[in-house]
């Protein structure tokens, strides 16, 4: 493992040894191209998901739609209580001016103009445009928010992910350690059924786990959340794959010291097996943090929400309210990018060297 | 033991930092007891104490649900309580199973769990051609020595930290009829597309929006693979005068078997659940074009008024043998790489 | 230091959360709600004054997505681990949980003339009192009059049937370049009022469900055709599989849609964001051979038995059902109201938007000249059984996979095999 970056350094100077001379390689415009568009495809939506969330419900429903969100300019206008919507009237003769709007009757809008508030005019309403300037819709985020503890969604978001994450680090280490370290008879048997778990998309034994919790009492508790996954099997293969890398000298030598095994495990093995651990744990918290179903179905008091229950409650029967949907989707988006952005490297990095071999 | 290696910046230093002062501390702690217990059981069964804990969660989340969800399939009513629920023998698997031609799911009494089977399958071959495919050319890219190598792998792998929910509703919203797509088709042209009424569309983006989101891990485990090879193999190679073309078939893709194995092999098991992706994206139509096996059997013990938990169990059963074919099958596939 | 400060924080947050909050000394009450659009700021500011009379019980209000409603409450109930009341739209399929306020509410007697044919529908089978409907709702379309008078197309009136109203809105279509003449909820509950209109029957002479008839075929074929020759866009219903709702209220806010077969639900958000953009109108239901008829349906907030607190819950069901209370609750959330006198015009709503006004007073009034059959359908307690096999069936037949024939027959077969399924208990 230690000498990967030499290896990736001397085999990236091969590369380049064999294409450099000067002229481009189609493979080098290849390259650049896919990434490009690689780039392209992968933020692209992500950002069109957060434009569209500062958008308001009708400029949502605009087509085609505007890459800025936009409202309506309303002006206010003497005779009038409430501040009146602006339009762009183009009249027979081709010109245009702005006028306010004070009523729409069937497919005649009656007008005024905002610096001479006395005389009205009717126009068609096909002759008018809306004119807008840039605004963000900042209700969409407001709006759920008020109505709703997000503090408390999201403190209870964090323990879960926190204590879950904790949890599953310890117990799945553990047991990796116990896989890697040791020759005992059933190991493989245990590893075979490990893996196997794998296989079982939590989706098929939802009820039969609601069961087992509801016996343990644990029923709107953030336990009901946290245990149930805390075991995975990708969890313990990967960090047995990494472990297994661990000169066994080591171990002996720490062995001769009079290590405990404990020792061993916590003091020589877990600090090696860092790399490993950290993709574990950000995996793990994702895995937590994202987590909507389960949830959903084993919490049902206000208290105990977290953030991905609660903000969906506002999805009714009958309608789909996209302009909270958008908002709230990024709203769960942003600590998973505030965690991307800073961690990035250890995780790309992470996976890369422990493996999965 | 902070850190890892590889420039790992000031924050993530003392983030890790803060959250190891109390594991450190708690460890220190547990060696006592720990130790203690080595001393009674002596260190051959040492293995066992360190598997117990993560044994006993196995034991209580995953082997008794299963064995719940086996009883289930054995019984009917609407009952929620295994002691409540009426025995009906077999019932469930002949439900099932009772089809006049397997082939055609319209003959089946239950024509959508045997329609959600065939769909599975052709995502699985699509979705897992391409997704192996995809991958294998990002890593390949990603080995070159190109600028800013570090952002370019980080920007494949952004989605794979996103929930299924989330991938879906962004996707969706780009698709929609008035979506950003559609804008784009009109602009240069084109007639907008009503993407999610076709059944030809519908899969199509749940394959590709199924890649989208989980290209990036694969291509990390490919990458890892390809950066093991050893360069002196590559250089060898160019003093014989080999071609671009023959050490990629020759050295390169035989030497990152293995790692295409594990991604075959995960994207497959994969493939097998999805389910909330598509579900959220497509729910499943037009018709029943992209209902999977896993919604099936949500909804059959969901969202159907009569819950209907010994059908949905049983139907999990016949999943459980599928996937246990699979498992046979990777088991097979890794023997015979470590022999090979 | 910094780490101190960090670790203390963590410990104390895990310990407040992860404690269990001992049992105050006032009682508690748990009511799961759902929201469409702002009847749970309404109600929580009448439960505010629920609480203030009684400083001894306090109410929390958990707001769920209306899909735990539908897929989670249930398993939550039979497992008893359910709240002490919800608000429900699976009335009668969840009557076995719900508790008999009869002997715990002070005047039954204003329950049974306030509710009396609601209550049927929460139990059809004793007469037990349960709770009250939130809303009652009416089905019914909306047109989109500001393009009929731009089309200069003449809009059927009272009596039109559907086929009259396929041909004006494909007239009006044409002419003015709307994608989508028609379009209709995908829901069974939408398509069960014109059918029933067409002469179907939903049950049998012994009162069992007999949903495949001459009545139902009739406006399923309608419904098949009108997908076939682009009256009404299939991506709506030919999108989604299964018993899946989705409306098309959007694309008739963006004056995409002529005509929009929903119901008296989608007042409140048409007033928020169409406004006076055009005029949506509501429209008496259209006729078919048999009757004009929509379906009434709604919410209903019910009692629920494994409450440890059946009184304080009583207590607190008789508050909210208090005539001032309900009148301002229907009046804020312009629900139509599920209270007999109340319907009889004495609610306020808090709307001045002439549209929102008319609507209100055409769904009202269309409550009266509902089929008997649509009421039976409505109380019967398996109808979701029905809907959802109406509607996935038919669907699976638009998009191509069955012919009608066979979507017949899986209906029929359908709602056979999961009612023997829940005869087995």
């Amino acid at each position: 493992m230690a000498d990967t970056s030499t290896t990736r350094r001397s085999l990236a100077s091969l590369i380049s040894a064999q294409r450099g001379r000067g002229k481009l390689h189609w493979t080098d415009v290849f390259t650049y191209a896919y990434l490009l568009f690689g780039v392209l495809l992968m933020f692209g939506p992500v950002i069109w998901l957060v434009m569209s969330s500062f958008k308001t419900p009708s400029g949502l429903l605009e087509f085609p739609p505007t890459f800025l969100p936009l409202g309506q300019i309303e002006v206010q206008v003497d005779g009038h209580d409430k501040p009146l919507p602006l339009y762009e009237v183009t009249s027979q003769d081709g010109t245009t001016r702005q006028l306010a709007q004070v009523r729409r009757i069937g497919i005649v809008s009656q007008m005024v103009d905002p610096q001479n508030p006395d005389t009205t005019v009717k126009v068609p309403i096909d002759q008018r445009t809306k004119v807008r300037e840039f605004r963000m819709a900042w209700e969409n985020y407001t709006d759920p928010l008020e109505r709703f503890n997000f503090v408390s969604f999201l403190n209870n978001s964090i323990i879960v992910t926190v204590v879950a994450t904790l949890v599953t680090l310890l117990i799945n280490s553990m047991a990796a350690y116990g896989l890697s370290i040791y020759e005992f008879r059933g190991r493989n048997a245990i590893m075979l059924f490990i893996i196997g778990t794998l296989m079982i998309p939590i989706t098929v034994i939802l009820v039969p786990v609601y069961l087992v919790v509801t016996k343990m009492g644990m029923i709107n508790s953030l336990w009901a959340v946290i245990l149930p996954g805390a075991a995975t099997p990708t969890g313990v293969f990967l960090l047995r794959q990494y472990m297994l890398t661990i000169p066994k000298d080591l171990i002996e030598a720490a062995r001769m010291d009079n290590a405990s095994e404990w020792a061993i495990y916590s003091k020589v093995v877990l600090p090696l097996a860092m790399p490993a651990i950290a993709v574990l744990a950000i995996f793990s918290i994702m895995w937590r943090w994202n987590e909507f179903l389960w949830p959903l179905i084993v919490l049902n008091r206000s208290e105990v929400y977290t953030l991905q229950v609660g903000l969906n409650a506002f999805q009714g029967e009958l309608d789909v309210q996209w302009h909270y949907i958008l908002a709230m989707t990024v709203v769960t988006l942003i600590p998973v990018v505030v965690v991307f952005t800073f961690l990035q490297k250890f995780i790309t990095t992470g996976i890369a060297s422990s493996g999965m071999k | 033991m902070a850190g890892g290696k590889g420039g790992s910046s000031g924050v993530s230093d003392r983030v890790a930092a803060v959250a190891a002062w109390p594991v450190q501390r708690i460890f220190g702690l547990l060696e006592y007891p720990l130790a203690a217990i080595q001393r009674s059981v002596g260190i051959s069964r040492m293995p066992w104490i360190f598997l117990l804990p993560n044994l006993a969660f196995f034991g209580i989340f995953v082997v008794v649900p299963l064995f719940i969800n086996f009883a289930f399939s054995f019984t009917g009513g609407t009952e929620l309580f295994l002691g409540n629920r009426v025995y009906t023998g077999t019932e469930q698997y002949e439900f099932l199973l009772d089809c006049e031609t397997f082939g055609d799911p319209t003959t089946c009494r239950e024509d959508r769990f045997w329609k959600g089977l065939y769909n599975t399958a052709i995502f699985i071959f699509f979705q897992v051609t391409f997704l192996v495919l995809f991958s294998l050319i990002t890593a390949l890219i990603l080995n070159r020595e190109i600028r800013g190598r570090g952002f370019f792998r980080a920007v494949f792998f952004f989605p794979v930290l996103l929930s299924p929910v989330v991938v879906a509703l962004i996707w969706k919203w780009v698709l929609l009829r008035d979506g950003i797509l559609n804008a784009f088709l009109v602009s240069i042209g084109l007639d907008k597309i009503l993407f999610f009424v076709s059944p030809e569309w519908s899969m199509f983006w749940a394959v590709f929006v199924s890649i989208w989101a989980h290209m990036g891990f694969y291509t990390l485990i490919l990458l890892a693979g390809l950066q093991a090879i050893q360069p002196d193999l590559y250089e060898a190679a160019e003093m014989d005068g080999a071609s671009k073309e023959r050490v990629f078939w020759r050295i390169t893709l035989p030497l990152l078997w293995p790692n295409m194995l594990v991604v075959i092999v995960l994207a497959l098991i994969k493939g097998v659940q999805i389910f909330d992706e598509v579900f959220v994206l497509t729910g499943g139509g037009p018709g029943t074009a992209t209902q999977f096996i896993v919604q099936y059997i949500y909804n059959t013990g969901f969202t159907e008024q009569v819950q209907n938990f010994g059908l949905a169990s049983a139907a999990s059963v016949v999943l459980g043998i599928i996937l246990f074919v699979l498992t046979m099958t990777q088991l097979a596939a890794t023997r015979a790489r470590d022999n090979g | 230091m910094k780490y101190k400060i960090a670790k203390l924080l963590v410990a104390s947050s895990l310990a407040a959360t992860l404690m269990t909050s001992t049992a105050l000394a006032e009682t508690e009450l748990r009511m799961m709600w759902y929201n469409d659009g702002n009847e749970g700021e309404v109600i929580q500011k009448i439960i505010d004054r629920f609480e203030a009379e009684n400083p001894d019980i306090s109410v929390v209000l958990d707001v769920v997505p209306y899909k735990s409603i539908i897929e989670s409450l249930p398993i939550q109930l039979a497992a008893g681990e359910g709240p002490d009341i919800a608000r429900v739209t699976d009335l009668g399929g969840l009557g076995k949980y719900y508790l008999d306020l009869k002997p715990l509410v002070e005047d039954s007697a204003y329950w049974e003339e306030s509710f009396g044919p609601f209550l049927n529908w929460l139990a059809p089978d004793s007469d037990q009192i349960s709770g009250f409907m939130t809303q009652l709702t009416v089905t019914g379309p909306y047109v989109n009059k500001t393009l009929f008078e731009q089309a200069g197309v003449e809009m059927p009136g009272e009596g039109a049937t559907w086929d009259d109203w396929a041909t004006a809105t494909n007239a009006v279509a044409k002419k003015l370049d709307i994608p989508i003449p028609m379009a209709w909820d995908r829901s069974g509950h939408r398509v069960a009022g014109p059918a029933i209109a067409m002469g179907a029957k939903m049950f049998n002479a012994q009162g069992e469900p007999a949903l495949v008839d001459d009545g139902l075929k009739k406006m399923s074929q309608r419904l098949y055709d009108w997908h076939q020759d682009g009256t009404m866009s299939k991506e709506l219903w030919g999108s989604v599989s299964g018993s899946t709702y989705l409306g098309a209220n959007e694309d008739f806010a963006n004056a995409q849609v002529v005509m929009y077969m929903s119901g008296s639900w989608q007042i409140p958000q048409f007033a928020d964001k169409i406004g006076d953009a055009f005029d949506w109108w509501a429209v008496p239901a259209p006729c078919g051979d048999a009757a004009c008829t929509g379906m009434p349906g709604g919410a209903a907030l019910v009692a629920l038995k494994d409450t440890e607190h059946p009184k304080e819950v009583a207590k607190l069901m008789d508050f909210l059902a208090q005539e001032e209370n309900l009148a301002e609750f229907y009046g804020e959330t312009l629900f139509i109201p599920g209270h007999l006198k109340l319907a009889t015009g004495g609610v306020d709503f808090a709307t001045d938007d002439p549209r929102a006004k008319h609507a209100l007073e055409t769904f009202s009034g269309a409550v009266p000249g509902i089929s008997p059959v649509a009421f039976d359908l409505q109380g019967y307690k398996n109808n979701r059984i029905m809907f959802n096999a109406l509607i996935s069936r038919l669907n699976e037949a638009i998009v191509g996979e069955l012919t009608m024939d066979q979507a017949y027959e899986r209906m029929e077969d359908d709602v056979a095999k999961q009612l023997a399924e829940k005869e087995r208990n």
